[in-house]
């Protein structure tokens, strides 16, 4: 057992990883909250003053706060979908016995290893550009008028884009979590004349939800605060302003600090609730 | 127990699972292919697969236009640097949580993953302005500390369910043959621990290597890494698909490799242990 001696070596061994998260909370998060009840326009006469809550009125009244927010929620809905839909199919898939197993995993899992400014300029240009890119080309070949992505399907493209990127995490979280199945349970039910697709849906996806959860979370928090995506190819032109880079743009483009800072406190708040379910599940499984 | 299967079967399997697993590397092996040829191959109507003439030139062009290396070693810095400081500073946190538990500990775990909750666009000007006023704007020690900072939370949490596997009984038997504090640290813990440790350091790298908020934010032309390098392909280079497909191989290939080598790690890293 753990002596006093132990225990508060335990502690000073602690105290370095704690004691910098504490202060790389607190300071920035202090300063945003003080920033957003200001008005506060560096390149414009600077410090104007306290405004109460002026400012976090004025961001979710303005005429780019709701499409931000429906731009975020079908972005982030859209590739949740994307992921998890065919991060199952492609799990079970994988879960098969096949020939090259290893290769295909990784050539599955590649995406993820691939940095975002990269896919997204990849995509946007080889891909997408309605002369040059592969997908004109295709279009062209069946006959079809090529299609200008970004600007004419904008979400779209971005959902395209960020799923591709998500797609190896969730398939290889929900790959991990099929194998741990007791596959004795799906023979008992094979032979029990339970056809794949009710074996699918009564044994595989009832023991995938957790994982499911937890990708879903994971997820949510990464791709409410997606931006190089948004960066590098449409600069939240065509509606894909997220909230994320509304409040960037708001800070950092057009240097009003106070409001964007509002908007800031606006994010925190929103990860933090899809948070507390997250450490629900895994505070939990620390128990275990 | 596996269960039989049909030859005919898995060769169906086999087939459908090559097809979406090519179809999904698509966009990175046909970068690579395109990196290989000439800007009118690249855009050669209809497109041009395998059959070309195989040049080296987009690499030199990129390498002597935009100075590849300077960025490259940048991203080195910055990425190595970042997760070295980070085990430096959660060896001994995830150590001490593992070890010598405390009622505390699960809550201190916890509260640790939710600063990495912390969306960084909220703290993006006050970071902005501390590192304007110390002077760190554009520098890698800067951008080192950030990515640091940004991912310790997961250095602690992946070492921390790495080091928990380590059976307490053998540290008591160490202690039984009178090993004090320091002997049971450095030879029988650390032993056991190098494993985790290396998977800790691998997915990290990946992490620091593939940031882009605050390398985007927060340099400019001195210590941009890789991202940087790839953004400002934005426009109107990014229409020069071959030095555009040159640039984005070399600034994935170090990683794309280490990633291979880590990607059973990814998973215990990146759900924090929700998922086994």
């Amino acid at each position: 057992m753990a002596t006093q001696h132990a225990r508060s070596a335990a502690r000073l061994m602690m105290a370095p990883a704690v004691i910098l998260l504490l202060g790389w909370m607190l300071v920035p998060l202090t300063m945003t909250l003080y920033f957003s009840f200001k008005r506060y326009l560096p390149l414009r006469g600077g410090d104007l003053g306290w405004v109460g809550f002026e400012n976090y009125a004025r961001f979710v009244t303005s005429s780019s706060f709701w499409p931000a927010v429906q731009a975020t929620l079908i972005i982030v809905g859209g590739v949740l979908l994307v992921t998890v839909v065919f991060g199952v199919l492609i799990a079970l898939l994988l879960d098969q016995p096949i020939w090259g197993q290893g290769v295909v995993r990784i050539l599955v899992i590649a995406p993820f290893f691939v940095m975002p400014t990269v896919s997204a300029l990849v995509w946007k240009n080889m891909f997408m550009d309605p002369v040059n890119g592969l997908f004109a080309h295709l279009w062209k070949f069946f006959g079809a008028e090529p299609v200008s992505w970004l600007s004419e399907a904008p979400l779209f493209s971005i959902v395209l884009i960020v799923g591709w990127q998500w797609l190896p995490f969730a398939t290889l979280i929900l790959l991990t979590a099929i194998q741990s199945l007791d596959s004795e349970q799906l023979e008992a039910a094979e032979m029990d004349g339970a056809p794949a697709l009710s074996r699918f849906f009564y044994i595989i996806l009832p023991h995938l939800s957790r994982a499911i959860t937890v990708v879903v979370l994971i997820q949510t928090i990464f791709l409410l605060s997606i931006f190089a995506e948004i960066f590098v190819t449409t600069q939240g032109s065509f509606g894909t302003r997220t909230l994320t880079y509304l409040i960037y743009q708001r800070v950092l483009e057009s240097q009003n600090v106070g409001l964007g800072s509002a908007g800031g406190i606006y994010a925190v708040i929103l990860a933090n609730i899809v948070a507390l379910f997250l450490m629900r599940i895994v505070g939990k499984n620390l128990d275990a | 127990m596996a269960r039989a299967v049909t030859t005919r079967r898995k060769t169906i399997n086999s087939l459908a699972a090559w097809t979406v697993g090519l179809l999904i590397f698509f966009p990175i092996l046909w970068t690579i292919l395109t990196s290989f040829k000439t800007e009118a191959t690249a855009i050669a109507d209809p497109p041009v697969f395998l059959f070309f003439d195989w040049t080296l030139e987009n690499y030199s062009v990129v390498q002597e236009r935009s100075d590849y290396m300077r960025f490259l070693w940048n991203s080195i810095i910055i990425a190595g640097g970042s997760t070295l400081l980070g085990i430096l500073i959660a060896v001994p946190a995830a150590w001490s949580m593992a070890f010598v538990p405390s009622r505390r500990t699960k809550d201190i775990l916890l509260w640790m993953l939710s600063t990495k909750m912390l969306p960084a666009v909220g703290v993006l000007y006050p970071i902005y302005l501390l590192f304007i006023q110390l002077g760190l704007l554009d520098t890698r020690i800067g951008l080192t500390i950030v990515l640091m900072l940004i991912n310790l939370p997961i250095i602690v949490w992946m070492l921390y369910t790495y080091f928990r596997e380590i059976p307490g009984e053998i540290l008591e038997a160490a202690r039984m043959d009178g090993a004090g504090l320091r002997e049971e640290i450095l030879f029988v813990l650390t032993p056991m621990a190098i494993p985790g440790i290396a998977s800790t350091v691998l997915l990290n790298i990946i992490l620091a290597w593939n940031e882009a908020f605050w390398t985007l934010n927060l340099t400019a032309a001195k210590a941009a890494p890789l991202t940087a390098f790839i953004a400002s392909y934005s426009s109107p280079e990014g229409l020069f698909y071959a030095k555009l497909s040159a640039a984005s191989t070399m600034a994935i290939a170090p990683i794309l490799i280490l990633g291979w080598f880590s990607q059973k790690q990814l998973v215990r890293g990146l759900t924090f242990g929700a998922v086994k």
